[in-house]
């Protein structure tokens, strides 16, 4: 590879744009020429803000010059998944429904990002209302794996992870409802974190699930994802379920490498829905971490057998709910007709508006939560996730992590699940369990197998997302994987 | 005990879209109903587990009385009629009522 | 009470806005959203703006909690709020905060109760929080209008919600309720009843065992009775007929003063209730609560037991004061500068009402101070003024708002004490009255004619008693 600015490390560029070595300018407008480039062919952006990044940087690089501070994000080029409010910029959730609709506020995590200097280059594709695996279900088009373009980027902050990947930006922020930022860190080879909920503020987030979700970073390295989460978590007063804690600090903490990990291999993640390369790729980080010194140990979370099922009961009974304000008054699709009444242009505004998964998960939600079947669904999914968050703490009580496989699969075909969801939403078999326990978890590149990134899942317990940036930083460091981004290296 | 391989029916289904607002045809509840019951037959997996005297999750951490001061702000309605698709004036126009 | 109307069963379920909070239930947005142009009182969270979220109002807490505790309501320890989902054009998401009894949930408190005066409990199963809707305005009616016009400037607004047993007997045992209720919201400060809109009312009523009639959209307590009167009526008029009442809504429409049955498509309700978790549970310890007790204004209960301790009002005067907080505060000002509050009372209680009634106005629109009552009280005790004369006085200052005392040295209203101006005056009406004294003599009854007509010409200022003496003196003499 020639050595390009956009090659170097972010958490090392964020230290040269404000020392001057690197211009805001020079970096901002490299990154705008790729998208240039290579969006067209990935798809990852839905709104690329050109003149008002440009002119950010100008000015940044100017204060730089002038002496003045600036912020830990200065200078850098960030891409928000197009489900999180920046304000006067479309936010369109990948809806026909929000396709014209302009987010009047900044999310908190915007608003942090922009306090930081950061420049907010674009908002990213996703799968519509952030409900899939592949980012193929967006209005505006699927995103592609920038790996293999025929394949999924995963999802649903495949434009995200997809945006890093093919370094058309150098930070991003995604959603992660049941694995939607670690599936496609794991699809894309990069870094994605899902922290602990209430770890990060939710307000400006546009709900899928909201019991079950939170915005996370990624970023091609660990050290790069820690810097941008060390700017966005933290309480909120507009989130009422933020945790209320002082913010923790995570970029400095690879200072010291770690010594003590006590690792549990849990059985049930790495069941028969698991591909054998992506098994291999797993026990071999496993293998060589062990090599360094550290212990594992098998262990068994039973109840995990049934955190998918539960994970979609809850989060579609949610979905149901959170997506009824969508009626076309206030915002969003309107059929515009004067003869109807209010029932028929509802109606007719939400059948149009929205896309078949999304209307599939809406019917399915109001299913689980109408009378006469809340108890048995519903009621009964939650139950269940009381039972998943007690095996957690047990093994907690034990384990400082766990170490899992991210995805069970290889990166798959465009369309290949299309037509059976009940496949796409086995993708999600691994990530839901730290969604319905609410603890953080973090997905590092591990490997390729036939040039298709996989991906290590860690879980720690929860707000120990340190561990997670220092037992994944022992990982990216001891697993050496080809960083090129296939077909796309070279463009 | 087995279960029904089908256990919503059509008119269930019509029923759902009514509740949520969701214009179907008659295509649509046909093919909408199998991949509903496909979901459902998979969701039944849940009834193995015994949660006798199991109580809900519903709130993953236990963060209780969060309030805030009842300080009034500016309101910020300016932005917010901007994306109002049909309005009267400063009214939010909708459909007639019958 | 005949045994008719115990046929009758009504329960009501009463929204309330706690009109003194200053910002909405959920959001900062002003309460005050009265008059304002339309959606200018809004902000992301209550319009249901994408990604906003819902963070509860600590005051609406502290006041609910008075509310509950006044109203004798058991008081949750320990709830969480659910979502009421259903599509509505006032609806901003499309779901209701509120609470639920069900599925892990407790509504706010249960199981209060109000006491009529008879002694009579009314139940109050359940009291809740909750977020009102916006308002909705038509071209004509609601039936006719084209399109509709929505304001969200009210979406938000902390209401709570009470709802009773089918407890009241008689559209008049509802209005006393909801009097009482008032006087208790008031006595709260939580809430400014004048303000339009600021209750609400739903009413059921069944006669005889018969269906349960459910009336919406009252829009105040005043129309309660007149809704309720209007459905009793009606039902008992079909039952005559041998017609069965059938289970229904009705609407009440408070233009025409009838309910009417809308013949809208009866959907199925199915709420869908379950968890917002975009809010945590809220817990309440027994020490807030006691805090809150401590720190509770006088309701009208005590207030009533302390008019009669402190202002020497019989019990009767005493409840009727504190029945409306305006009243009772009005009274006490000018019990308070009487020397005479007994008096005041009894002005108040029972001479105000029906001549309020009789103009069709409120105490609060005349142009008299409390001041004025006291100064009139005064002069009656210390005998200045014949009760007669006082009334004339009365209604001199109720119309004109001139101080009491000036009236009565304009009039010269004086009670006529000395007894030689009586003795000249009953003299006169002998004189003129030949015929009468004549009647007088053989039949007692007939010495009221010449009363009647000495209080006519001394207009009422000599004491009725002084009168009669003089008179049975003069016709014994003849
Ligand atoms: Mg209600
Ligand atoms: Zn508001």
């Amino acid at each position: 590879m020639t050595a390009r600015i956009l090659d170097i490390p972010v958490w090392e560029v964020v230290k040269k744009i404000a020392n001057q070595e690197i211009s805001s300018e020079d970096y901002i407008s490299e990154t705008l020429e790729r998208i240039q480039k290579i969006d067209p062919k990935i798809n990852a952006y839905i709104t690329v803000i050109k003149e008002a990044s440009l002119d950010k940087a100008l000015e940044l690089d100017k204060q730089i010059r002038q002496g003045k501070t600036v912020g830990r994000l200065a200078g850098l080029p960030i891409a928000i998944k197009d489900s999180i409010c920046v304000k006067n910029i479309k936010n369109t959730c990948g809806s026909r429904m929000l396709e014209n609709f302009v987010a009047p506020y900044n999310a908190t995590v915007a608003d942090k990002i922009i306090r930081e200097d950061g420049i907010i280059i674009g908002k990213t594709n996703l799968d519509e209302f952030a409900m899939g695996t592949s980012t193929e279900h967006s209005y505006f088009g699927a995103t592609r794996n920038p790996w293999d373009s025929s394949k999924v980027p995963g999802g649903s902050s495949g434009g995200s992870a997809a945006s890093i990947a093919s370094f058309e930006a150098a930070l991003a922020l995604g959603s992660d409802t049941g694995g939607s930022i670690r599936s496609p860190a794991s699809f894309c080879s990069v870094v994605g974190l899902k922290p602990t909920y209430g770890a990060v503020s939710r307000y400006g987030l546009v709900s899928y699930s909201n019991s079950l979700e939170q915005i996370g970073p990624i970023a091609r390295d660990v050290r790069s994802t820690a810097i941008l989460m060390d700017c966005i978590n933290g309480h909120d007063i507009r989130d009422s379920t933020s945790k209320n804690t002082v913010p923790q600090r995570f970029a400095d903490i690879f200072k010291n490498t770690v010594k003590n990990l006590k690792i549990g291999v849990p059985n049930e993640f790495f069941g028969e829905g698991v591909q054998k390369e992506v098994h291999k790729s797993i026990w071999n980080v496993i293998h060589k971490i062990e090599k360094l010194g550290f212990h594992y140990e098998k262990t068994t979370l039973p109840l995990v057998k049934y955190a998918l099922p539960a994970y979609y009961i809850i989060a579609m009974s949610e979905a149901s709910s959170n997506l009824a304000r969508y009626d076309g008054l206030r915002y969003g699709f309107n059929v515009l007709k004067n003869n109807l009444n209010w029932n028929t242009t509802f109606s007719k505004n939400r059948r149009n508006g929205f896309g078949d998964e999304v209307r599939q998960r809406i019917m399915l939600g109001t299913y689980t939560l109408s009378a006469g079947y809340f108890d048995q669904y519903y009621l009964k999914a939650q139950k269940i996730r009381t039972l998943i968050k007690q095996d957690f703490d047990r093994a907690f009580k034990k384990f400082d992590i766990l170490v899992v496989p991210s995805m069970p699969i290889l990166p798959f075909a465009l369309g290949e699940k299309l037509n059976d969801p009940l496949s796409l939403y086995m993708c999600d078999i691994n990530t839901v369990p730290a969604n319905l326990a609410g603890i953080p978890s973090i997905s590092i590149p591990c490997g390729l197998s036939s040039g298709l990134p996989i991906g290590v899942q860690i879980m720690a317990p929860p707000f120990r997302e340190d561990l997670l940036f220092k037992a994944g930083y022992l990982f990216e460091e001891n697993v050496t994987i080809d960083k090129s981004v296939g077909e796309f290296t070279n463009v | 005990m087995k279960t029904p391989k089908h256990p919503i029916s059509e008119k269930e289904v019509s029923h759902l879209a009514e509740l949520a607002r969701l214009e179907l045809s008659g295509k649509d509840v046909t093919e909408m109903r199998l991949h509903l019951n496909k979901i459902l037959d998979y969701f039944k997996m849940i009834d193995e587990v015994d949660t006798e005297g199991i109580s809900p999750t519903y709130h993953v951490f236990d963060l209780v009385n969060v309030l805030r001061d009842d300080t009034p702000h500016s309101p910020e309605s300016k932005d917010l009629l901007e994306n109002v698709p049909k309005k009267k004036g400063r009214y939010i126009k909708a459909p007639r009522m019958i | 009470m005949s045994s008719e109307s115990k046929k009758i069963k009504i329960g009501l379920e009463v929204h309330c806005q706690l009109t003194s909070l200053k910002t909405k239930l959920f959001c900062n947005s002003p309460s005050d959203y009265r008059e304002k142009p339309p959606n200018t009182n809004i902000c992301p969270v209550c319009i249901g703006t994408p990604g906003s979220l819902p963070v509860l109002n600590r005051n609406a807490l502290n006041y609910a909690t008075m509310v509950a505790s006044s109203l004798n309501f058991e008081i949750m320890s320990h709830m969480i709020f659910f979502r009421k989902n259903y599509f509505y054009p006032d609806m901003s998401k499309n779901f209701q905060i509120t609470q639920y009894d069900r599925a892990g949930g407790v509504p706010f408190a249960i199981n209060g109760y109000i006491l009529l005066n008879d002694g009579r409990k009314i139940r109050l199963g359940r009291m809740q929080l909750e977020e009102d809707p916006a308002k909705i305005s038509y071209d004509g009616t609601i039936e006719s209008s084209s399109e509709t016009y929505v304001d969200y400037n009210r979406a938000g607004i902390a209401l709570i919600e009470i709802v009773t047993e089918p407890d009241l007997e008689s559209p008049s045992d509802a209005r006393e309720f909801l009097n009482k209720l008032s006087s208790i919201l008031e006595h709260l400060n939580v809430l400014d009843l004048g303000l339009e809109g600021s209750v609400r009312c739903d009413a059921n009523i069944s006669h005889r065992g018969g269906k349960r009639v459910e009336i919406k959209n009252i829009s105040s307590f005043k129309e309660v009775e007149r809704a309720l009167n209007f459905e009793m009526t009606r039902q008992k008029s079909l039952a005559s007929k041998g017609i069965s009442v059938s289970q229904e809504t009705r609407h009440w429409d408070d233009v025409r003063r009838i309910t009417i049955s809308l013949r809208l498509k009866e959907e199925e309700q199915d709420y869908r209730y379950f968890p917002e978790t975009d809010l945590v549970p809220v817990t309440l310890s027994e020490t807030f609560i006691e805090k809150i007790n401590h720190d509770m204004p006088e309701l009208p209960k005590e207030r009533e037991i302390r008019f009669q301790q402190e202002y020497n009002h019989s019990s009767e005067i005493a409840r009727v004061l504190v029945k409306d907080k305006y009243l009772a505060d009005y009274s006490e000002k000018a019990a308070k500068e009487s020397i005479a509050p007994r008096e005041v009372g009894i002005l108040l209680a029972v001479n105000l009402p029906p001549f309020l009634n009789e103009i069709g106005k409120d105490l609060k629109s005349l142009d008299v101070a409390p001041e004025h009552f006291a100064e009139l009280a005064d002069m009656i005790s210390k005998g200045e003024v014949s009760r007669r004369s006082a009334k004339t006085i009365f209604l001199e200052m109720l119309k004109t708002g001139q101080k009491p005392r000036n009236i009565f040295d304009k009039k010269g209203l004086d009670v006529i004490s000395d007894s030689k101006s009586i003795e000249d005056i009953v003299t006169k009406i002998f004189k003129d009255n030949p015929e009468a004294v004549k009647d007088a003599a053989k039949d007692t009854k007939a010495i009221n004619f010449l009363l009647g007509k000495i209080m006519q010409e001394t207009q009422g200022r000599v004491d009725p008693s002084i009168a009669t003496k003089l008179v049975k003196q003069k016709l014994s003499v003849q």
